[in-house]
């Protein structure tokens, strides 16, 4: 079979379990592809002989009803591998190998799926170009100087180059929406509670969300269904009944309500995203669903509120790298001195900026002021999303409110850098689920995003939406191999 | 509101990350270009409104007394970057 990396996920699916293709033939196309893509450096972890021998004993013994039957995925360095070193993007975690697997990844295997590495991202998942990583920058498929997103950078950049079939991302702010719309994919985030935590190198743990990030809508629908479980090793996993996403999902949304937030029309945003939404509107207005205007009156408040909750969560959080436990050590005069040299040698500039910024909210005096003042507004940005979904079943925006950037475009402004998350860090803030997919290209030619946001547990709906509109759309990514070499 | 390096200082010192005169200067800049753009939310009143502390509307679940995880040593111990037998090794923090 030639042009196997070329398919999509449900394709080879289809090919292992019609014994059309083999998992060794699957696995020996994708591992080919991602050594001759070293230039994108959308890896941290390589395991590629390991994935080529569990592809074999696969073959050997083919259990045909798994979902993933012997599919190759590589994997965002954020969740933990068993016997695989896992760095979260981080000099300080370098040389940290987990001695146990995360409930998401394990999920996946227990599919049928082998692990072929892991994949860049920003340190500790905290930046939306994947610029901050210890590991180096990503590069975009689409254009060799154009950042992939961030954070879940390497994902989007593998997926979309055709690394792996399909992968995994987190979103603490739009995390996996941002670079999905950045290359040409679909991300969705879950809802807050519908993925285990467990395992995945915490950033702020009421914001963060494991999730899929595909090539298309039907492939992110099955393995959200793989991913979606209920964990008692993760005290806000949330026990609800699960749909068979890939399976229940349709094209037929008519009569279903459609809220557009007047609110996101922001000061500055082009005119091409500005288009790019209308021409979304009339796409799922083309599917029979009805256009409600509604008001999402704090939206504004949104990134301000996000820059003091997750700081805050994730200095608490990173309090747990002290050179002591695991991960890298500097020698110091005492033990303070060796945590304060451990510290300021193994994370890098955007984490400690961020730790002294939640250090700095949470500190004596500072505390009112500024977290519990951002957990009212976050109720206020929450319950402005309960009296929309009174009346719409979800809601329509531009995923972000430009195309890629260039990279080293942003790295010294980080205000500047942090308002890519504008349209997405409000859903985190709401716990609500939310899905990016391509909806069109801007004048360089770069792909651009539109995300649908649906109502807590509402999955399958904003699927259903994302999958009447991808027919429409029809988008092509606009790939050529200029890296391979 | 201004971050002078003073504050740098003692939140530097409260994070366990030294920072030197360069890095506070850069520091001190960067936070107030971030606090400046935070302050926005002094524009609301938040008065009676009830902080959010979890989206996820659930209480904790009770479970069973019982040790699941057993013999746990060596995977605990085995990522430490300095290690004597069963211990974690730190520099002497007594004279």
């Amino acid at each position: 079979m030639s042009n196997i990396t070329k398919q999509s996920l449900s394709e080879l699916v289809e090919n292992i379990k019609n014994k059309k293709l083999s998992s060794s033939e699957a696995t020996k196309a994708f591992v080919e592809r991602s050594e001759k893509s070293k230039e994108l450096n959308a890896y941290i972890t390589e395991d590629y002989t390991n994935a080529l021998n569990k592809a074999k004993k696969f073959d050997e013994k083919p259990n045909l009803d798994l979902k993933l039957p012997g599919i190759p995925m590589a994997v965002k360095d954020l969740f933990c591998t068993k016997d695989i070193r896992t760095t979260a993007g981080s000099k300080i975690l370098n040389n940290f190998v987990p001695t146990y697997e995360s409930t998401v990844t394990q999920n996946i295997w227990n599919e049928g799926a082998i692990l072929m590495g892991k994949l860049n991202c920003d340190e500790f998942a905290m930046g939306s170009s994947n610029e901050t990583s210890f590991f180096g920058n990503v590069q975009n498929p689409i254009d060799k100087n154009l950042v992939p997103g961030g954070s879940s950078g390497g994902s989007s950049s593998a997926v979309a180059a055709q690394l792996t079939p399909i992968t995994i991302g987190t979103d603490t702010g739009g995390s996996i929406r941002q670079p999905a719309s950045f290359t040409g994919t679909v991300g969705l985030k879950p809802t807050y509670g519908s993925c285990s935590r467990y395992g995945i190198v915490a950033f702020a743990s009421s914001l963060d969300q494991a999730g899929p990030m595909a090539q298309n809508v039907k492939d992110c629908a099955l393995l959200q269904e793989v991913i979606s479980s209920y964990d008692e090793k993760d005290s806000t996993s949330i026990d609800f009944k699960r749909n068979e996403y890939s399976k229940e999902l349709t094209k037929d949304i008519k009569g279903k309500k459609i809220g557009i937030p007047r609110e996101y029309r922001v000061d500055g945003m082009p005119k091409e995203i500005e288009d790019l939404w209308k021409k979304g509107i009339d796409y799922v207005k083309d599917c029979g669903a009805e256009i409600i205007d509604i008001s999402l009156p704090h939206t504004k408040y949104a990134l301000p509120t996000y820059y003091i909750v997750a700081p805050a969560e994730a200095s608490s959080n990173l309090a747990r790298y002290d050179g002591v436990k695991y991960g890298f050590r500097a020698e110091g005069e005492n033990l303070i001195d060796m945590y304060e040299k451990t510290r300021s040698e193994g994370f890098g500039t955007e984490v400690q900026r961020r730790i002294m910024i939640g250090t700095y909210v949470l500190s004596s005096g500072y505390y009112d002021a500024y977290y519990l003042k951002a957990q009212k507004v976050r109720k206020l940005i929450k319950n402005d999303f309960d009296e929309a979904y009174k009346k719409v079943d979800a809601i329509l925006t531009p995923s972000t409110p430009s195309s890629a950037f260039k990279i080293g475009e942003k790295t010294n402004d980080p205000v500047s850098m942090y308002l890519n998350d504008i349209f997405t860090v409000p859903v985190n803030l709401a716990g609500l689920p939310a899905i990016s997919i391509p909806a069109g290209h801007d004048s360089k030619g770069y792909p651009l995003g539109l995300q649908i946001i649906g109502k807590a547990f509402d999955e399958q709906n904003i699927l259903n939406i994302a999958y009447a509109m991808e027919e429409k759309i029809n988008f092509k990514n606009n790939i050529t191999d200029w890296w391979i070499k | 509101m201004s971050i002078d390096l003073k504050t740098i200082k003692h939140i530097s010192k409260l994070s366990r990350i030294s920072v030197d005169e360069k890095k506070a200067e850069k520091l001190a800049g960067d936070l107030n270009s971030i606090f400046d753009f935070i302050e926005k939310l002094n524009e609301l009143k938040t008065e009676n409104v009830e902080p959010l502390t979890s989206v996820a509307e659930t209480t904790l679940k009770l479970r069973a007394d019982e040790v699941k995880s057993k013999n746990l040593r060596e995977q605990v111990i085995k990522n430490s970057p300095k290690e004597n037998e069963d211990y974690f090794v730190v520099p002497k923090v007594i004279e």
